[in-house]
């Protein structure tokens, strides 16, 4: 770390985000200078040192560049900039900015990558360094892959201490002062007599100033917002009403639009009749968009009655329309000819397993739907070769790209206006909806459009975590797991995700493996094989992505070899582990759980454990049978991080993972009849409730090493480990996802 | 039709049937009620009528006999209610979305039951979707409110 705390002139004038790649990985070969975008158009007396903070008479403004989608992104944003500048963040303004590239995303690439987060050889390193030149080169400004922390940890701390550095050296010049006699607090340089100098006063001095680029982090042990109790800087307003999401917007002139588009996945619209939805109160206009029709009229009800009253003449789905159907094509990629990838192949399997007892299993799971709580919703206003959009987004810069290529309107011209989005879970990693309301706002030009779809709308419109299968066969001898092999089959999230984004794919797709093939256990003969399904419906990330169905499929067989091993599941892992930060989290979940203890005849315990996003997780889940059907009683969970840098927030972002896990396994799926979703809303997609809600005990272990995001690593764990349970307690293996078709829930 | 809302009375011009959500949130620019699933199915709608909770995203304008009570007129930023303050000091939201609902449904049921059970307390708030799982602070801050409420 100590080559990052300082940084010279000569790197800071590329921009401060360059200097974290390129002291980090020792290569200024990319280097190329990132404008910063906060100083276009910046007011004289207004300044903008870096392009995480400017100051202006108004006061101080950070920019979040991260975007908040629940997860807590601009309050840990907010912190690591006030850690170095001083500031009290209930005085600040926090905007996540303009799309720009100067805000690229310099780690998520490394998950597209098949290195394994346990690795250090000089190759992964590499890779690693090779993601944040790609995503600077790209300019590839997205929010997703438990990023935001590895990635900005060092480059905001670093913006908060030349901002700060800089405000003083213009306090120097004003008061004659030394350095050493100022210090600052709370938003203003304070001189030895107790004088306070506002920072907003000390601006237009700083913006004639070169910035000061010689800076020291402070250690830790200085820390006053990180690592400590913090009160999110979004609680207030979510607790009074008060946020605005995107949904909320509103502006003068302002009409309420909404679409409905073919149910069946990818189909056209042939025709319609919008003779009745024409002569509802209200309704100012029915209009073609692509796949279907939308409603433009005073009153978002008023366009929901509306648009269903448009006699629609919907064309075929193109894709495999039958979940039964979209199985079996997953069920015939286990060929060679559909290998997508072999990332692991320890010893030799197949000779391993040529002879003797073999234990097979065969699992399923299925796609699931984000169904974020807010559905899409977007205000879309064009005018004169401007395109202005106000919405939540995990990917401003794409979805800029993607607006000007459907209205010939230069990216520059191009604003959008990020929005907190109620909840996301890889939902706002696409477009779709903006483009539908663009759409509209282009037949409409001057009047701003609010966009909101209804339920079922959203429900049938995702882009689904693609359903697997796995195959899986392994051996156990004296005792011990000797060999294991698992094969996975899906179709690619990558190709269907990357292509809306107009982004190469090469190779094969991490997202069929990950979570199963970069584990950290040395079983001697050990092979984690990927096939790819051809494309069905469209697909896209779900909450952490790949592992979070493939937790379920490599966690289950392992359960099911220690079982067959006459082995205790939490031994056998410790046994088997190679990676000492991971067998830390399985020993403190152990401990957590008591795991060994006497249960009730009625009860069982199950554990998983799940290496992703670099996070190794374990949980225990424990269940018990009830006259009513099983219930959830209790659940434990360990996780290392590397630091944690904000402690409640750490805990509510595992413990939600854990019920985002818990909740899809136990009823939640997304099924096809003639390409049409057949869950419409919540009470065919019911996820956990409050009264099913375990008892959840979260643990964060810190035992150094690399900065690690949470938002998504809690969740692959959970599903295995509660389908363990229910085996422990039960007897009944479960291999099929949601839980829901085998056993009853209380 | 009168609409009485956060103590002001409205004059309104909307059909009989529709939804108490959409009167507050579009004709009324009141946006602290959210539209989640539109069924009843989510509880992000929760107002008050009278101090009772209830779903806005079916219940008619017409049928809406009784003072509205959004979560804007149970309490500010400057000066919130018990159950926002217990809201805000277990820090329960994530994304936020649902937490009116939450809030409204929450402060209902403690103005009927002061002193809840867990029991209670899950069969009261079990209505109310949470996606990004906040449940056990939901709790937490249930107990906490209640707690406040009787001047413990």
């Amino acid at each position: 770390m100590s080559r990052l705390r300082t940084i010279t002139r000569r790197s800071f004038i590329v921009g401060s985000a360059a200097i974290v790649g390129g002291v980090a990985f020792g290569t200024y070969l990319y280097k190329r200078d990132l404008k910063n975008p906060l100083l276009e158009g910046l007011p004289p007396g207004a300044a903008a040192i870096t392009p995480y903070v400017k100051i202006d008479a108004s006061g101080v403004t950070l920019i979040t560049p991260r975007a908040d989608v629940g997860q807590g992104a601009y309050s840990i944003q907010a912190h690591m900039i006030a850690e170095e500048l001083d500031v009290d963040l209930d005085t600040v303004q926090i905007t996540p900015g303009p799309p720009s590239p100067v805000y690229y995303n310099g780690v998520v690439g490394v998950e597209a990558m098949p290195i394994a987060a346990t690795s250090e050889t000089l190759l992964a390193r590499t890779g690693r360094g090779a993601s944040d030149v790609a995503g600077k080169l790209l300019g590839l400004q997205l929010t997703g892959g438990s990023s935001t922390v590895p990635d900005m940890y060092d480059r905001l701390r670093m913006a908060g201490a030349v901002a700060r550095e800089t405000l003083l050296a213009a306090a120097v010049a004003q008061t004659g002062l030394d350095r050493d006699q100022l210090k600052t607090e709370a938003g203003a340089v304070v001189l030895p007599d107790g004088m306070r100098l506002a920072y907003q006063d000390l601006a237009a001095a700083a913006a004639e100033m070169d910035p000061v680029t010689e800076v020291t982090l402070r250690d830790p042990s200085e820390w006053r917002h990180l690592g400590k109790t913090q009160m999110r800087t979004d609680i207030l307003p979510k607790s009074t009403g008060t946020q605005t999401y995107g949904i909320d917007m509103a502006m003068e002139g302002m009409v309420y639009a909404t679409t409905r588009t073919n149910p069946a996945q990818g189909g056209d619209i042939m025709g319609f009749d919008a003779g009745r939805a024409e002569k509802m109160r209200g309704v100012q206009a029915v209009l073609p968009i692509t796949g279907g029709v939308a409603v433009v009229a005073d009153n978002t009800w008023r366009a929901f009655q509306a648009v269903q009253a448009v006699d629609c003449d919907w064309g075929p789905s193109p894709y495999i329309g039958d979940t039964a159907a979209q199985f079996e094509a997953v069920a015939e990629s286990f060929t060679d000819d559909r290998q997508d990838s072999r990332f692991r192949d320890d010893g030799d399997v197949s000779a391993a397993l040529s002879d003797g007892e073999v234990l097979q299993a065969e699992y399923r799971i299925p796609y699931l739907a984000h169904a974020p709580l807010e559905p899409m919703s977007v205000v879309v206003k064009l005018e004169k070769g401007r395109v202005d959009i106000w919405t939540g987004t995990q990917i401003p810069r794409f979805m800029q790209a993607n607006v000007a290529a459907l209205t010939g309107i230069d990216a520059e011209n191009v604003h959008i206006h990020v929005l907190m989005s109620g909840g996301s879970f890889g939902r706002r990693l696409e477009d779709d909806y903006t483009l539908r309301a663009v759409e509209v706002a282009q037949q409409m030009p001057g009047t701003p459009i609010k966009m909101v779809w209804s339920r079922d709308e959203d429900f049938t419109h995702d882009f689904p975590r693609p359903l697997a299968m796995a195959r899986a066969r392994g051996k156990v001898s004296e005792g011990q797991i000797a060999a294991y092999d698992l094969a996975i089959a899906a179709p690619s999230t990558a190709e269907s995700q990357m292509a809306r984004l107009n982004q190469p794919v090469f190779g094969p797709d991490i997202a069929i493996v990950a979570g199963a093939w970069d584990q950290p256990f040395a079983i001697p003969d050990y092979r984690v094989t990927g096939h790819r399904v051809p494309a069905m419906v469209p697909v896209s990330s779900w909450r952490s992505v790949g592992a979070s169905g493939n937790g379920f499929l490599h966690e289950s067989f392992m359960d099911e070899m220690c079982h067959a091993a006459g082995v205790d599941p939490l031994e056998e892992r410790l046994r088997l582990c190679t990676h000492a930060p991971s067998r830390k989290v399985l020993e403190a979940v152990g401990e957590m759980a008591d795991w060994g203890a006497d249960l009730a005849p009625a009860q069982g315990r199950g554990l998983a454990f799940c290496l992703s996003f670099g996070v190794p997780v374990a949980e225990v889940v424990e269940v018990s049978q009830t006259d009513a059907g099983l219930k959830i009683d209790r659940v434990f969970v360990a996780a290392e991080v590397g630091r944690v840098l904000d402690p409640v927030n750490f805990e509510a972002q595992l413990s939600g993972a854990v019920i985002w896990g818990l909740g899809h396994a136990m009823n939640c799926e997304l099924t096809y009849r003639d390409g049409v979703p057949q869950q419409d809303n919540y009470h065919l997609y019911e996820g956990l409730r409050l009264y099913q809600t375990p008892k959840i005990e979260v643990r964060g272990l810190e035992n150094g090493g690399k900065l690690r995001g949470i938002g998504e690593p809690g969740v692959p764990p959970a599903a295995p480990a509660l389908a363990n349970a229910i085996f422990a307690a039960t007897g009944q293996r479960i291999r099929e996802l949601p839980l829901s078709k085998s056993v009853d829930f209380a | 039709m009168e609409l009485t809302v956060n103590g002001t009375v409205h004059d309104m011009d909307v059909e009989d049937d529709m939804p108490l959500l959409w009167v507050l949130r579009d004709e009324l620019g009141i946006t602290g009620p959210k539209y989640g699933c539109g069924i009843a199915q989510c509880g992000a709608c929760t107002v008050h009528v009278d101090g009772l909770a209830v779903r806005s995203c079916q219940l008619r304008a017409a049928d809406v006999n009784g003072n509205v009570t959004t979560i804007e007129g149970l309490g500010t930023p400057e000066a919130l209610h018990v159950v926002q303050a217990a809201w805000v000091e277990h820090q329960v939201a994530q994304c936020g979305y649902c937490q009116s609902g939450q809030i409204m449904q929450a402060a209902s049921f403690l103005e009927l039951n002061p002193e809840p059970t867990d029991d209670q307390i899950d069969a009261a708030m079990s209505g109310n979707l949470c996606r990004c799982g906040t449940y056990p602070r939901i709790r937490a801050a249930v107990h906490s409110a209640a707690a406040r409420l009787r001047g413990a």
